[in-house]
């Protein structure tokens, strides 16, 4: 596809986790729990209120279309802070810290004053009903042009646990907001540059890592479409195939468009009719347990509603998005009817009751009361005027489904949603401030750097600066360590334990440096690391697990092993030759079990190999 | 957008909605903005509903803040109470009288007479009940206050909010709709209807005489001490249940008692105390002491005590253990207390001792009766049986 035809133009927002001591704006730690250890729990209901600009916001408003009891896990590491029942403590300086040297690594222009806001948000995510939000820096560049317009310090949202229950473990860690520019023309451009930024918060040291720690939302428009936010996509592998598809949901949706206007489609009733009455005998267990239901007849969009506009999700996924926040289930359309216990002769009626055509689409919600009902109906109306309107692609906030399509969420939020937090002073950042900040040395330097001096494989050096065990190894190059052996046992020896089932955390980063002074002083073999491991991480100490190794082996006494392996194994070495040294390798390290170098164990092996090869 | 000055830097709004402090110098003036129209639409009261009165002191019920400012907007009408909260269209229709706009710690006791008369008005006039929207810091004393102030046929309910109003979690909308369904409640006295825990759903409605702020943060921090909560209020579903002890709407006839007697005075007895403090309160005409558990100074303040009684100051003891009553018979001291002349407050609050002796001194002017008076039980202020624990 020629995405630069089509005028793709996307950005990205990139939250990242800060691996800091305790959290933003309480001296909680910032470590997460296991929900079944709650503490305790509460429960809460948010109201929408008036910004400083005097209105509600958009999305807000969304939100409280249905009203919801949020519940909230609390934990021995969470406070009143989390709870909403304290004001918050200043802004914590460590995280100030971090994200102002992420600031300098982008070369970007610090705030002179930073001034923390409060964004609604009213989905539960928040006990305030706001998150708390700070812009730091702005102006920074990218490789290739492009630009991060802002980075801003945020408190992390309670973790959904299910529907309206949420932990507050997680409410408050600090977390960076980095926004680039609309500088990104093709899918694989929006990947490459997530992976770029996510490198360079890496670099920082001081970024959580694993599943959830960062987090991309992603903006994307084509030429006649409109601006979406994609929320949430946590997987950088996923980044592209989001783009396409929603490109290809955009295409869609203006095709839909183009096709409707042919037909003359319409949606202009102002309501939805009443048939509840209409499926008082129906077999479908949804449509019985209603107590009101609701349908409206959407003139020209049959065939249209149950169309694909990208994989799994169509233009009728859409209004039933919109019918959710209503509180229903979702909805029913005759372009996916008769199913669902829904039968044919209930269709056919249900088409003359409402004087609906062949070309016609008929909408059916299913709601608790009346007034749910006529909710979602309307949401299906707004929805469907919209696909028929001069810009059929609603802008919109959507989150991620599995494998890349999304749902709509939101309206894009406007500005009324931010006020000041006036409980939190600013923050003045001067000058001798700024030019402190260290800026650490990009991992991908730091890799060039391992390749140019250790003589490590690029590959290598890229994931041990990618490692968090970077610093063991720095500290173990300071201290005389081979960088080989260090880099080996960190990405391999411990990959191939973890495999086997050990519990590699279990083993402290002092136990490998102690090994590796064993390795290198003679001590131990090379090959005895992983048996040295394996004891530690069952609860030897590094001593004992040293001593339980076989005595190490004298070269005479491994001679001998060596000849009476080959003995046994003579008509086997007759005929592989050199060949055999591989297989025998294992066998002499097993009889050995690790108390012997390698290379010297190959060495005398090859001698032999030969001696036994070659006619006397 | 400029919004504001702060610390010597301009205060400017992006259009992101993010605010940043900049030097003065590097803005430049490109014009005035055009003031939002204000988006006040009148709201239709049902008349068929019962009347009830809202009172305001300045308290947050339904407040907005002016971000330019930082101050919380004086606009105070029905119909911004009931955009504010619509609830409360659902309960009763709503007459406003705003009687001050003051931090509750301005709190004084000319306008705890204001407030007084104010409310006697407003329930000869008709009013089913009253609404006292009160900033919580000193809610508890304007309670008491009130309570000796009016003999009250109808609720009289103190509410205020401990999360600002400004916060889509505020604890205001929840708090003012169940001291609405309160003051619509068979009750006939003064309470104070705030969250009973840090749960939305349900407030406590505690008496004005027996209740404390507890907590400086929490939805909450008000408790009852000595006593159980009078009753509660169900949310979302507004169910009032009373208990037996709550006095019931109608029992008293309505009265006004108005004055008082600010030359009162409260202290806490702390060790090592200086007697020297002591004289500051000479010439006063009542001095209550949040003394040490059962209710005890330090032996060197009781000569100083002595000097104050006998210059015509009445000195009620208190326990600054907030819980228990006090017992001056059980320890020396105590018993030399009572000898200088020392009155036993009883299982009163220290606070509401206070109140009670301004309005004492005020409405009695024999010392010997307003003793008297002060271990009198006149509004729920003292129990005569310990009954409730911890």
């Amino acid at each position: 596809m020629d995405y630069k035809a089509l005028g793709l133009v996307a950005g990205i927002e990139i939250h990242q986790q800060l691996d800091t001591e305790e959290k933003l704006f309480c001296h909680c730690p910032t470590t997460l729990c296991e929900t079944a250890e709650h503490s305790g729990e509460f429960s809460r209901y948010l109201r929408a209120t008036v910004s400083e600009m005097g209105e509600i916001d958009r999305a807000a408003k969304e939100e409280m279309k249905h009203d919801r009891m949020f519940r909230y896990y609390t934990y021995d590491t969470t406070c009143l802070v989390e709870n909403d029942e304290e004001p918050p403590a200043p802004v914590n300086d460590e995280a100030l810290a971090v994200c102002l040297t992420i600031g300098k690594m982008f070369s970007m222009t610090p705030v002179p004053q930073v001034h923390t806001m409060r964004k609604l948000v009213i989905d539960g995510s928040n006990t305030s009903g706001f998150q708390r939000t700070a812009l730091i820096a702005f102006n920074g560049i990218l490789p290739g042009g492009g630009q991060i317009e802002t980075i801003c310090l945020e408190e992390e949202a309670a973790q959904r646990v299910k529907d309206e229950v949420f932990s507050l473990d997680r409410l408050g860690i600090p977390l960076v907001e980095i926004t680039t520019s609309p500088c990104m023309h093709t899918p694989e451009d929006v990947q490459n540059m997530a992976e770029y930024i996510g490198m360079v918060l890496r670099s920082t040291g001081k970024v959580k890592r694993g599943l959830g720690t960062i987090r991309q939302d992603v903006n994307i428009s084509i030429a006649a479409g409109a601006r979406v936010e994609i929320k949430g996509v946590q997987e950088l592998d996923l980044i592209a195939e989001v783009v396409r598809r929603e490109v290809q949901r955009q295409q869609s949706l203006l095709a839909i468009r183009d096709e409707l206007k042919k037909r003359g489609a319409g949606a202009d009733a102002p309501a939805g009719t009443d048939v509840t009455g209409h499926f008082k005998e129906t077999k479908s267990t949804v449509l019985k347990k209603a107590k009101k239901i609701h349908a409206i007849v959407l003139k020209g969009f049959a065939g249209l509603v149950g169309r694909e506009i990208q994989p799994e999700r169509r233009l009728g996924s859409e209004m039933s998005d919109y019918a959710k926040k209503c509180g229903v289930g979702g909805i029913f359309h005759t372009d996916e009817l008769p199913a669902y216990g829904v039968t044919a002769e209930e269709v056919a009626g249900l088409r003359t009751h409402l004087h609906a055509g062949e070309n016609d689409c008929v909408i059916l919600v299913a709601g608790a009361n009346e007034k749910q009902a006529a909710c979602a109906i309307g949401q299906v109306i707004t929805r469907a005027k919209l696909a028929l309107s001069d810009k059929p692609v609603p802008e919109e906030t959507r989150k991620m489904l599995e494998g890349g399509s999304t749902a709509y969420m939101r309206p894009l939020p406007g500005a009324a949603r931010m006020y000041p937090e006036t409980d939190v002073l600013p923050v003045l950042i001067d000058d001798a401030r700024w030019d402190a900040l260290v800026v650490p040395e990009l991992l991908t330097t730091k890799a060039e750097r391992f390749v140019a001096a250790y003589g490590i494989e690029k590959n290598y050096a890229l994931q041990l600066a990618s490692s968090e065990k970077l610093p063991l190894f720095e500290r173990a190059v300071q201290e005389g360590i081979r960088p080989k052996l260090a880099a080996f046992t960190i990405l391999s020896t411990t990959t191939e334990l973890r495999r086997e089932g050990v519990d590699i955390s279990r083993v402290p980063d002092q136990a490998y440096l102690d090994t590796w002074h064993a390795v290198e002083s003679g001590r131990a073999a090379r090959e005895a690391v992983p048996e040295i491991f394996r004891s530690i991480a069952a609860g030897s100490s590094f001593s004992d697990a040293l001593g339980r190794l076989a005595p190490a082996v004298s070269r005479e006494d491994l001679e001998q092993i060596v000849r009476k392996i080959i003995a046994e194994r003579r008509d086997f070495v007759g005929e592989k030759g050199r060949a055999a040294l591989g297989p025998l390798m294992g066998v002499v390290m097993a009889e050995v079990r690790g108390s012997a170098d390698g290379k010297v164990v190959s060495e005398i092996l090859k001698r032999e190999i030969d001696a036994a090869t070659t006619p006397r | 957008m400029y919004i504001t000055g702060r610390d010597g830097m301009a205060v400017v709004k992006l259009d992101s909605g993010y605010n940043i402090g900049v030097p003065p110098e590097s803005c430049t003036l490109a014009g005035h903005p055009v003031p939002l129209p204000s988006q006040q639409h009148e709201v239709i009261q049902d008349k068929n509903l019962p009347t009830l009165a809202i009172v305001s002191t300045g308290g947050t019920i339904a407040s907005r803040i002016d971000y330019r400012t930082g101050s919380v907007t004086s606009q105070f009408n029905a119909s911004d109470i009931l955009t504010a909260i619509p609830e409360l269209a659902g309960i009763a229709n709503y007459r406003t009288i705003p009687l001050a706009t003051i931090l509750s710690e301005n709190m004084t006791p000319a306008i705890w007479q204001d407030l007084a008369r104010a409310i006697y008005t407003e329930i000869k006039n008709g009013a089913k009940g009253v609404i006292v929207t009160h900033g919580t810091d000193t809610m508890a004393y304007s309670a008491a206050a009130i309570s000796f102030m009016i003999d009250t046929p109808v609720p009289i309910v103190f509410v205020g909010s401990q999360r600002s109003a400004d916060r889509p979690s505020s604890d205001n909308a929840m708090n003012a709709v169940c001291a609405a369904a309160a003051a619509t409640g068979d009750l006939g006295e003064v309470v104070v209807v705030m969250h009973a825990t840090t749960n939305d759903d349900a407030c406590a409605i505690h008496r004005g005489t027996r209740v404390r702020k507890m907590h400086s943060s929490r939805r909450d921090a008000f408790q009852s001490i000595g006593i159980a909560p009078v009753g509660e209020v169900g949310y979302p579903s507004r169910k009032v249940t009373l208990t037996r002890k709550a006095v019931r709407r109608g029992t008293r006839a309505l009265a006004l008692h108005d004055k008082l007697d600010p030359h009162c005075a409260l202290v806490q007895f702390y060790p090592s105390m200086s007697p020297d403090l002591l004289k500051v309160y000479e010439g006063y005409h009542g001095l209550v002491i949040a003394g040490t558990g059962l209710g005890h100074t330090s032996t060197v303040l009781i000569p100083p005590l002595k000097r104050l009684i006998g210059s015509g100051t009445l000195v009620v003891m208190t326990t600054q253990c907030m819980n228990g009553r006090v017992c001056d018979r059980v320890y020396d001291t105590g018993r030399d207390l009572l000898d200088a002349g020392v009155i036993e407050g009883g299982d009163m609050l220290p606070e509401v001792a206070l109140t009670k002796l301004m309005w004492v001194l005020a409405n009695e002017k024999d010392k010997i009766k307003a003793a008297a008076l002060m271990q009198d039980d006149l509004k729920g202020e003292c129990t005569r049986r310990s009954t409730h624990g911890l």
